[in-house]
């Protein structure tokens, strides 16, 4: 399992990085960025799951 | 302020300062979402108000039939070159693409989370500071004595003006937020005028001594190789003063006023400190302080609505974020709401560039307040006395809350 961002559609709300910070990060504009290649490990799923669900701007998807 | 009649119908002839929606405006909101999704005023020269989540994301993400030339609902319009009303034209809350992406970025690094965690042991101690200043009170009012002046003191610190100006500071910004709704031009451009100086200097300074702060940022930035105009810099103070104030202030306030009417969150988030990020959502989803407005570009249809050239539309964030479409229980507070797409910061192009920050200033607020206090209510017998702001900026402002021990 993989969480992908779409650069096109993150403005920077902040969410992801704040539910997954082992998932996620910011770059120097606030905007979210997967941290390495995104795999997800059992024990994140959740995490990864509810970053998804949070997304305001539903910039964040999961590759199963 | 001129005297209005009250509304009788919100349908088609809302009006946002009207004293029942200043109260209370949820229900309101409620049965407009089921009778009338959009609705319609003749005030103000004509607007729009849809109340549903999924009407203010497509008008939040409609830069081609919405502009952004005016984010503050007044009587009259600006024409398309208007002059710079006398607290500047606020790039980018003002600006619309593709100018508006140039102001952003420009901004962006200055609220980048990495900032803001650089503040964080500031805002920290100074909430201490305040509440030691009212530590011989039986009584500590949540707006005036505390979360009025967190933000304040916050955007002085990062613009690095001197902090003995505290006082003169606030005094400032409280005359650029009262300038909003004032509308006499000469009176609004003649108080603005001590501010256009103290900044300036603070500028003069800053050029000779340059250091790590906002302003200096400001000053050494470039836009394709060349440093930004003066009216650039100043517009952009002003705008971070407009924007990050009464705002953060609110939602500060706010969570207070929840805390003192439901015991058991109070008592939730002081035994379990580790729901303080899941509660600040929900605080700003359901006490939501922030609603923009948009001007019609053209004449268009939206969602079965004639809709003019220059008619308003009031982007109600707030509505959104109480839709019981997009959010399971949406009346209902849950502090632990586990999904919360809330839209409090807007969504889009112009979210909120100060995000990280205000999220910061209300969680370590809230912290400091209950880990000195924790246990409040509403002052005995005052609960009528607590009051919200009218406008688009909603939040508690008196708010008397007696400390128990
Ligand atoms: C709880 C506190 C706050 C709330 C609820 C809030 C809400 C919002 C909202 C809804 C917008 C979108 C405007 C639009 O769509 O037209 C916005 C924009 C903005 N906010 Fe905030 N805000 C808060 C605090 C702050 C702070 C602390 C700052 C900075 C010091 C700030 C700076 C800005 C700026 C610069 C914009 C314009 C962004 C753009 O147009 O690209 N805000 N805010």
């Amino acid at each position: 399992m993989k969480v992908v961002i779409n650069a096109d559609a993150c403005t920077g709300q902040g969410r992801c990085f704040g539910i997954a910070p082992e998932l996620f990060d910011f770059d120097d504009l606030g905007n979210g960025v997967v941290k390495g290649d995104g795999t997800v490990t059992p024990e994140l799923v959740e995490k990864a799951r509810l970053a998804e669900a949070n997304c305001p701007e539903h910039a964040i998807s999961i590759e199963e | 302020m001129s005297i209005k009649p009250p509304v009788e119908d919100f349908a088609t002839d809302w009006d946002h300062t009207d004293p029942a929606w200043v109260a209370n405006p949820y229900p309101i909101w409620d049965e407009l979402r089921e009778k009338c999704p959009v609705a319609h005023t003749n005030r103000y020269g004509g607007g729009w108000f849809p109340s549903t989540y999924e009407l203010v994301s497509a008008v939040a993400n409609d830069t081609d039939n919405f502009t952004s030339r005016t984010v503050v609902i007044g009587n009259g319009r600006p024409g398309e070159d208007a002059p710079p009303a006398p607290i500047g034209v606020a790039p980018p809350i003002s600006s619309d693409p593709p100018f508006h992406h140039i102001a952003r970025r420009l901004i962006l690094p200055a609220f980048s989370p990495g900032v803001v965690n650089t503040i964080e042991t500031f805002v920290r101690e100074y909430c201490g500071k305040l509440l030691d200043n009212v530590s011989a009170q039986e009584i500590v009012n949540g707006g005036s004595d505390y979360a009025q002046y967190i933000p304040v003191a916050v955007i002085r610190q990062m613009l690095g003006f001197p902090e003995k100006d505290d006082d003169l500071f606030r005094h400032f910004v409280h005359i650029v937020l009262e300038g909003i709704d004032e509308p006499d031009l000469e009176k609004r451009i003649a108080d603005f005028e001590p501010i256009r100086i103290y900044i300036e200097d603070q500028v003069q300074d800053h050029i000779d001594n340059p250091r790590d702060d906002l302003t200096s940022y400001l000053l050494n930035a470039e836009i394709a190789g060349s440093k930004l105009l003066p009216e650039h810099i100043f517009g952009t103070m002003i705008l971070v003063l407009v924007a990050g104030i009464d705002t953060t202030w609110s939602g500060i306030a706010s969570s207070l006023y929840h805390l003192a009417t439901n015991p058991k969150d109070l008592e939730r988030l002081v035994n379990e400190p580790e729901l303080m990020p899941l509660a600040v959502e929900e605080f700003l989803r359901f006490y939501s302080p922030v609603t923009m407005a948009r001007l019609v570009k053209e004449d268009f249809d939206f969602n079965g609505c004639p809709m003019k050239k220059d008619d308003w539309l009031l982007l109600g964030f707030p509505a959104a974020n109480r839709d019981p479409k997009a959010f399971e229980d949406a009346d209902k507070f849950i502090i632990d709401r586990k999904i919360n797409r809330h839209v409090a910061f807007g969504l889009g192009i112009h979210r909120c560039a100060g995000s990280n920050l205000a999220r910061m200033e209300m969680r370590v607020a809230i912290e400091e307040f209950i880990k000195r206090y924790p246990k409040f209510t509403l002052a005995a017998g005052d609960a009528d006395s607590v009051t919200w702001s009218q406008g688009q900026v909603r939040g508690a402002r008196n708010l008397p809350l007696t400390i128990t021990k």
